[in-house]
């Protein structure tokens, strides 16, 4: 009995490790290129280091200590919270019914399928110099040279003139919206390839039963999306929450603090005030709030599969 | 699929292969820099430097000058620099490069044959290289960099619009200044326009005031911790842009706007007045090449003391310490500031030559920048540097006054506040 | 009755088409703005403000080529992105795969943790990343380059084909594994084609990623001869002054070949993959 058992195990072992050789190498490239900068990411961030010198000097917790009371990053925290949840609610629901109109046989569903993926194509400079220009809030010789402003002067509706971009309570809003436009295409295409996987039997017994297209969409589609869905999320959050080449592009440095994001402070804490130390530990909060957010989202779609 | 397949892997292998390291020749000097623009005629004097001497100089380019930072002080770390480099950061940094041992001491070369190398460069573009006797950085003095060329911020107007209301000689005083911008405003012109999108010019802006109002001593001794930044005379300079603000004398969404975008205004004359640097020049040109415009300095506030505006150094090399190709590199850094070259390069990139005596053919426009180089001060040269911490606060503070969210007064004492800290933590350090 | 619901499905769609047609035109035209200033000099790119430019300047985009040195940028940038997405292809697959479908300790911990290094902001680990490959002796080289991209898109690419296999029923691949298949031969013959559509999205997303990095390659690669296209982008940048009409035109060719990537995969986001497989 005692060799069967041995027997088995050893198979067992065999048959693990030829499993486990399939993340091999996702694994060795990951250790390769994370283990080291993670471990200097964590280590630095209980230092004080100016990025140059050869001296670290060790201040424990203090930069998080510092960090927690930093009025300014958790402002900036919100801000990418902000953009986020817009992000999710508009960008996504926009994404989402653009792919389930083209996932149905309409005219010119190629012309959309393409051209939706426009944006995210796009370089950021253009992206930011066509923004500029559209909510650019000057005039010249009595006429708006901004095209939002000119055409709402034109339609009549002086009174909602404004300063897009350098009035507090619009500019990251605008800022927001521009985002959700560049990556609605990324959304659509995912959302797209998971619904191309539903089985369309699954659609044709929902049809038998006599459901409506809306019962259809509630009980077929919706849940065997929620997978693909759930991972669209994740990706929204992280895109949305380390957003800062479109904001450098689109106000630069600007508007006192209203504009920042945690990217931007981890970046100006480095190359701004020479502070590595403080950035690192920036970085490391920064992606504990990632990863809690990330698990939360994960842990209420498994709770809404149970129900 | 499996064809694709062997036929990826081959190419992969053969192009990895294909392209080890190359060995650190000896008769090669390796520049990095970050000026784009300039690229190209480095490239050409690299030509011809290489046909005189037969010393073969690769100039590789990283930009925009954020990337060239990072990869800078990534490659200090690693210790890759190469044999010439530049540093494009505040003096602090700087002293740490030197500190660190990643920067040689050039003094020696610059005072051989009577100060040869030396005399023939403006002093006030050296001094942004130079550590003085007793410098708060404790570097040993010397200077540890060539300046290549020489810049100043100063203010630019607009002939044909300052014409439409009959001024034909740009306001000396900030009362002139700020008349001409109401009579102005009336006719639908927005006055001034930089790019304070970007803190930097915030604080140039800022600083030029700063001494015109107090002094350099003051604003030393602010810096120093001895002054306080509530101070009356700070908070007349933060109230010089909520007046600018107040009075619509400022371009809409000054605050968002880069440099490159505030460059545009100017030269498409939506804005009369510009508060830029010498640089503009080239921009202005390529944007709208009839420009009519001249050169000022910012009307002053304060008749009893000058106006001071930043300028020196626009870019400057240092030589790698633990270079091998030392001597080499530091024989072409003569060379490419030597009168023909700088000469060469000032026509090519209508940049102001850092070598004196090449400042005889530019162009006229230049020559109006090149004049005021005696007003000329920069943090670089200064004893005391504010705390990187302390001018973000400044430099944002103003953007909250500019967008008229908070008023002068507060955000003097929010700055104040940050710099109790700092100077609380660096009493702390000395311990 | 009939008609009724005709007219009511003729409304639904003209507002369906009305909605998908605003979208289309935001996203079109940035692509004729740029286009449009492409065409233009330097002079007249913020004067001219007609629709299409009176002179058209096709001059640009040769020129463009030619002073942005694009020959070499370009076939970098198709070595490097051929290079990553396929060996990405290939890792994330068979991870994604042994995630989702087979067994081995530490399954989880290791899938977690892989999703948890997508959350730390990249500007962090630059000093580290370069100190890392200059130890290694992958700095300059094309293959640490290369590894290194790998590695960026490669938590990501796991995560979007883990959530696909975890789709795909297993009827398919039962029936491979009577037919005497091994695991490998699942995976290859029978899991990556019904996964056509994850492919194509991990396909796009990381050439759209590598065409366009251009931090990381200016941190890694010191040689003008291994620099990506977007270091020829940078010369009509300049530190102060920017060609707009020769950036714009540089753009454009930087452009074509995603967009060719994105038309090309596209067309395997379709249904109906799970019929008719076949198999070799």
């Amino acid at each position: 009995m005692p060799a069967i058992r041995k027997n088995n195990l050893l198979a067992k072992a065999i048959d693990n490790s030829v499993n486990f050789s399939f993340v091999l190498p996702a694994i060795a490239i990951f250790s390769i290129f994370y283990i080291y900068p993670f471990y200097d990411i964590f280590n630095l961030s209980l230092h004080e280091w100016n990025g140059i010198s050869s001296y670290r000097e060790f201040v424990g917790l203090a930069n998080f200590k510092e960090l927690m009371v930093d009025k300014i990053w958790w402002k900036s925290i919100w801000h990418a919270g902000f953009i986020t949840i817009i992000a999710l609610t508009f960008q996504n629901m926009l994404a989402f019914s653009l792919a389930l109109v083209c996932d149905r046989q309409i005219r010119l569903k190629k012309f959309y399928r393409t051209v939706f993926f426009i944006p995210p194509v796009l370089s950021e400079i253009v992206v930011g110099l066509i923004w500029q220009w559209i909510l650019y809030a000057g005039t010249q010789s009595g006429e708006h040279i901004g095209l939002l402003n000119y055409v709402l002067v034109k339609s009549g509706l002086p009174h909602l003139v404004n300063n897009w971009l350098s009035n507090p309570k619009t500019a990251l809003t605008c800022i927001a919206l521009v985002h959700c436009w560049k990556g609605f295409g990324w959304g659509f295409i995912i959302l797209l390839a998971g619904l191309q996987t539903i089985d369309s039997q699954l659609y044709e017994a929902a049809r038998v039963d006599g459901a409506g297209s809306w019962k259809t969409f509630r009980h077929v589609t919706l849940p065997m999306m929620m997978p693909v869905i759930l991972v669209v999320i994740i990706l929204t959050v992280l895109g949305s929450m380390q957003v800062f080449i479109l904001i450098i592009s689109m106000v630069g440095q600007g508007l006192g603090y209203h504009t920042e994001v945690p990217v931007t402070r981890i970046l100006s804490s480095m190359m701004g005030t020479g502070r590595y130390g403080y950035a690192c530990a920036m970085g490391v909060s920064f992606g504990a709030i990632l990863i809690t957010i990330s698990a939360a989202f994960k842990y209420l779609s498994n709770k809404t599969k149970q129900v | 699929m499996k064809r694709v397949l062997s036929l990826f892997l081959c190419c992969f292998l053969i192009l990895s292969i294909g392209c080890g390291k190359k060995k650190k020749d000896s008769n090669t000097i390796t520049i990095w820099h970050w000026m784009t623009d300039r690229h190209k005629t480095f490239e050409s004097l690299a030509q011809k430097y290489e046909e005189q001497t037969g010393i073969k100089v690769q100039i590789d380019l990283y930009a925009p000058s954020d990337v060239f930072t990072h990869k800078i002080i990534a490659s200090a770390q690693a210790r890759v620099l190469p044999d010439i480099y530049g540093i494009l950061d505040k003096k602090k940094v700087f002293a740490s490069f030197i500190e660190n041992g990643f920067v040689a001491d050039l003094t020696e070369e610059f005072k051989k044959n009577d100060s040869e190398w030396e005399k023939a460069i403006f002093p006030k573009a050296l001094d942004v290289n130079r550590f003085k006797e007793g410098n708060i950085y404790n570097i040993r003095p010397g200077i540890y960099g060539e300046p290549l060329d020489v810049t100043n911020i100063q203010m630019l107007y607009n002939r044909k619009l300052l014409e439409k209301i009959g001024v034909k000689t740009p306001p000396v005083t900030f009362e002139d200044f700020i008349n001409i911008a109401e009579s102005l405003k009336r006719i639908g012109i927005s006055s001034l326009v930089s790019g304070w999108g970007e803190l930097w010019m915030i604080e140039c802006f800022a600083s030029n005031y700063a001494f015109n109002i107090m002094g350099e001593k003051k604003v030393m001794d602010t810096f120093k911790g001895e002054v306080p930044y509530t101070d009356p005379d700070w908070i007349k300079v933060f109230s010089i842009f909520k007046d600018l603000a107040d009075r619509g004398i400022l371009v809409e969404g000054v605050v968002t706007k880069p440099n490159k975008f505030a460059e545009q205004d100017f030269a498409l004359e939506r804005a009369a007045f510009a508060f830029n640097g010498s640089w503009c020049v080239n921009v202005y040109n390529d944007m709208n090449p009839d420009l009519e415009y001249g050169a000022m300095l910012p009307p002053s506030i304060n008749p009893k003391l000058p106006m001071r505006i930043w300028g020196g150094a626009g870019s400057s090399f240092v030589v790698n310490q633990d270079s091998t190709n030392k001597d080499k590199a530091i024989a072409f850094l003569k060379w490419i500031t030597n009168k023909e070259q700088q000469s060469y390069l000032a026509k090519e990139t209508k940049n102001l030559p850092s070598n004196r005596q090449a400042l005889s053919d530019i162009p006229k426009i230049l020559s109006e920048f090149a004049r005021v180089m005696d007003y000329t001060t920069y943090p670089s040269i200064w004893e005391y540097n504010e705390a990187a911490l302390v001018s973000e606060k400044f430099n944002r503070g103003i953007q909250s006054i500019i967008i008229g969210e908070k008023t002068p007064q507060e955000v003097a004492e929010e700055v104040q506040a940050v710099k109790q800290k700092e100077l609380e933590k660096a009493k702390r350090k000395r311990k | 009755m009939i008609n009724k619901y005709t007219i009511k499905k003729f409304f639904i769609s003209i507002i369906t088409h009305i909605f998908l047609m605003t979208v289309a035109m935001s996203c079109l035209f940035p692509l004729f703005w740029m286009l449009r200033c492409a065409l233009m000099t330097n002079e007249t790119v913020f004067v001219d403000k007609s629709i299409i430019p009176s002179q058209m300047n096709f001059g640009n985009f040769i020129t463009a080529w030619v002073e942005g040195g694009f020959g070499i940028y370009f076939l970098n940038s198709i070595i490097y992105t051929a290079s990553v997405v396929f060996g990405i292809v290939i890792i994330a697959s068979l991870a994604g795969y042994a995630f989702s479908r087979l067994r081995f300790p530490g399954k989880n911990l290791f899938f977690y943790m892989f999703i948890a290094a997508l959350m730390i902001p990249l500007p962090g680990s630059f000093v580290p990343l370069v100190v890392l490959m200059n130890k290694l002796g992958w700095a300059n080289t094309r293959y640490g380059y290369i590894l290194c991209m790998i590695n960026v898109g490669l938590s990501m690419s796991i995560l979007l084909f883990k959530t696909f296999f975890d789709k795909m029923s297993p009827d398919l691949e039962d029936a491979a594994r009577i037919d005497g298949c091994g695991r490998l031969g699942i995976w290859w013959h029978v899991a990556l084609p019904l996964a056509r559509p994850a492919i194509a999205v991990v396909v796009i997303f990381n050439s759209l990623n590598v065409w366009n990095e251009y931090i990381l390659a200016n941190l890694l690669l010191n040689d003008k001869s291994l620099m990506p296209l977007q270091r020829g982008l940078m010369v009509f940048q300049g530190s102060h002054s920017v060609d707009y009409p020769l950036l714009m035109s540089g753009l454009a060719i930087a452009v074509v070949p995603i967009v060719v990537v994105y038309l090309v995969m596209q067309k395997h986001i379709i249904k109906g993959l799970s019929s008719g497989i076949t198999v070799g």
